[in-house]
């Protein structure tokens, strides 16, 4: 790619987002990043997505990457444009997203000067991106961006800063990408060692109750094929965390359900119970697991995949790792099962007499009698409507939890959501970044009238772009999750957490050229969503007033074990 | 338990600072961390002495090899290694403390590197070990500034860390 044309540094951006056959960039511009929107106006490689702010640029970005697997792009100026992306770039590291986020920075000389907007955006992000740069001569912007995608992308995937200060984009230099590169100090290791994925193949084979628990670690390395292959020829249960739905087919007669926190009784009993564990692309959080004391209360060998090696061995003791891309593992364990053709052995059918007997507590009943519009029968009716094939979104509290246990979702990279910072406010921008990726597909985004408030804003954007999102919100007048525990552990002391003097979204929605629906009753669920859906070139927001004083069951209290579940039958 | 890691680091500005956050974000100890450029000018050479379960340890290696700058990690206590701290300490040196002190530096095999009217300025090289030892076996009201670097640590014989 050498051209011995000399450009600006704004142009040499523009042509490594070419170069990476990047599709969009969204971005909002300001000081700092002029010559780079000035390059921007002169192009036509990418569509630029303005937003309303910056943190939904990562956001946007983040799901359009979710979405599609690609690297997602954002672009903000120096200053609060940066501070502004930050919560939007530990989102996507706490989840793994690759991103490169471009922030414009003040000229060279003004470094350290308290220059206009001016904030030390390597040292601000550190602690939240897989590698940033500072870009200090306009001759290394294209090995720094080349780099930036290559870090992203890699290895375990995560999101990288590459800040540039204006004077830089405004120099000229010769435009040369690297076609490869090679960094001496990171080289991630993708195949798994040999001799301990035999080691976990015989594990598998002669265990009397298997459990595989897989995370986001199988959508992101498109590792669901095998997955299945690996489940079908073992005739194993599978559990999926928060961020691992859709990576195995959640209509399938093996999968026991999500697991954690809220996770079904068979899901976490299962967990507890079995005497070989094979976790994929998984980490064994707080939230998974619960007290790691109460689940080393039973004693099993547990096998871990997973492609960063951190993760494994760090809150729970395992017995074989296996350092590895997953889908590269799954496959080297999937040829040799095939040799092996195991059949259905007497504890396996013992074992799922026993997981059948925890599924018909049928942990996921609730009550539906009280006229009131139930939040988990909006759910069920919305994935009947959309055929179970929606990209759906979700914000951060007691919906996020209901739309997990209740869209039953047999694709990867169709649930949206963040599971490791738990971000308020994602569900709008991330419902952008995939109807962006996929523009005829249906996107939903599952949502309180507490998390859209933290960036309603978006309305705008999704004007601007005729985006038709379907907006579900499930409005109970309260921050639902917190009520909830609030309930539980503080005596009914509701502090805070009824949400007062909202705005009447229908005419809100409306005021930005959108439809808006208000549904209050439980017979209309159905009708409004069949409505909605069938207006497929609009932006229509469905405003569902839900019963205040639904919880979130299962539930597992802090501090407690997978088994110390709380059922809605309980109370 | 107390370990020695070494690591080679590409020489960059913010290297440093990626490792400090690490330690600090992620709650582990640093007893002393020494950092300088090797005889490759591209690359740092860093000695951390921490502490911890050996489950800490082997998540402070895991983390530590993460960094992307970092390019190679050993923890010198999984063999044999050497360890060795320079200190400086200005003592004063009146009276009958200036033969004492001149007597405890010979002892101590140290090195007095400056003479002033009232003061010693001694440099000594050790182990952590031998160099409170010194300090211990001092007069307390004759000290009057200490420096230390911090442990640096080389491997035994074979036990080479190098790119």
């Amino acid at each position: 790619m050498a051209d011995t044309k000399k450009i600006t540094g704004a142009d040499i951006i523009i042509r490594c987002l070419e170069e990476e056959k990047v599709k969009f960039v969204f971005g909002y511009p300001g000081g700092a990043v002029l010559h780079i929107y000035d390059a921007i106006y002169n192009q036509d490689y990418f569509k630029h997505i303005l937003v309303r702010h910056e943190q939904a640029a990562v956001h946007a970005a983040d799901a359009f990457s979710r979405a599609t697997g690609e690297v997602g792009v954002a672009l903000v100026t120096s200053g609060p444009g940066a501070t502004n992306a930050i919560t939007g770039i530990a989102t996507a590291y706490m989840d793994s997203i690759p991103l490169v986020v471009i922030s414009g920075q003040v000229p060279v000389p003004a470094i350290g000067l308290d220059a206009f907007q001016e904030v030390d955006m390597v040292g601000i992000t550190r602690p939240c991106v897989k590698h940033n740069f500072l870009v200090k001569d306009v001759k290394d912007i294209a090995v720094t961006m080349k780099k930036a995608f290559h870090i992203a992308r890699t290895g375990r995937p995560g999101p990288v800063v590459v800040d540039i200060p204006k004077d830089i984009t405004a120099n000229l230099a010769e435009f040369n990408y690297p076609s490869t590169i090679e960094l001496r100090s990171y080289n991630p290791i993708t195949k798994g060692h040999s001799g301990q994925i035999k080691k976990a193949v015989k594990l598998l084979l002669e265990a009397k109750r298997p459990m595989v628990y897989t995370g986001g670690g199988v959508v992101l390395g498109d590792a669901s094929e095998a997955l299945v292959k690996l489940v079908k020829a073992l005739g194993v249960p599978v559990t999926n965390t928060l961020m691992g739905l859709g990576g195995y087919p959640s209509t399938d007669k093996q999968f026991v359900g999500m697991l954690g926190m809220h996770g079904t009784y068979e899901a976490n009993m299962a967990m507890q119970d079995c005497d070989v564990l094979l976790a994929v692309g998984a980490r064994f959080d707080d939230r998974v697991i619960g007290n790691p004391e109460h689940f080393f209360s039973k004693s099993r060998t547990i096998i871990h995949i997973d492609i960063d090696p951190s993760s494994i061995s760090k809150r729970v003791k395992v017995d074989v790792p296996i350092v590895g891309d997953v889908k590269s593992v799954l496959a080297e364990m999937n040829d040799l099962i095939a040799i092996e053709k195991p059949q259905p052995s007497a504890a396996l059918k013992a074992w799922w007499a026993q997981i059948d007997a925890w599924r018909s507590k049928l942990c996921l009943n609730y009550a539906n009698n009280n006229g009131l519009i139930k939040p988990q029968y909006v759910i069920e009716k919305l994935w009947e409507v959309t055929k179970g094939e929606a990209y759906v979104t979700s914000d951060v509290g007691q919906h996020q939890m209901w739309a997990a246990q209740y869209y039953k979702f047999d694709k990867p990279r169709r649930w949206i959501n963040s599971g490791g910072l738990g971000t308020m406010g994602v569900g709008l921008p991330y419902a952008m970044g995939c109807q962006l990726a996929d523009p005829t597909a249906q996107v939903a985004c599952v949502t309180g009238e507490g998390s859209i408030q933290m960036n309603i804003q978006e309305l705008s954007t999704c004007k601007q772009y005729h985006l038709p999102i379907k907006v579900i919100l499930l409005n109970n007048r309260y921050l639902g999750m917190v009520r909830q525990w609030q309930e539980f552990f503080y005596e009914n002391r509701y502090s805070e957490s009824y949400m007062d003097s909202l705005p009447d979204f229908v005419k809100l929605a409306e005021s930005y050229g959108h439809v808006g629906m208000q549904i209050t009753k439980p017979e209309d669920v159905e009708g409004a969503l069949k409505e909605a859906f069938d207006l497929k070139s609009r932006f229509v927001f469905l405003d569902f007033i839900t019963d205040q004083k639904e919880n979130v069951f299962p539930m597992i209290a802090n501090g407690k074990g997978l088994s110390e579940m709380i059922l809605a039958e309980d109370l | 338990m107390r370990h020695i890691i070494s690591l080679l680091m590409e020489n960059e500005s913010g290297a440093l600072s990626r490792v400090a956050g690490l330690f600090s974000a992620r709650g582990y100890n640093i007893e002393s961390l020494t950092v300088a450029p090797t005889e490759d000018p591209t690359l740092s050479r860093m000695t951390i002495v921490t502490s911890g379960s050996e489950e800490v340890i082997e998540q402070i290696i895991k983390q530590l090899n993460k960094l992307v700058d970092v390019v190679k990690v050993l923890d010198l206590n999984d063999g044999k290694f050497i360890e060795r701290e320079l200190m400086l300490v200005k003592v004063k040196a009146t009276g009958a403390f200036r033969e004492e002190m001149k007597r405890m530096c010979d002892i101590f095999r140290g090195r007095i590197i400056d003479v002033a009217d009232g003061s010693f300025t001694i440099e000594l090289t050790g182990s952590g070990h031998k160099l409170d030892a010194f300090i211990e076996s001092l007069d307390k009201a004759a000290i009057l500034e200490t420096v230390r670097t911090g442990a640096s640590g080389i491997g035994r014989g074979d036990r080479i860390l190098k790119v």
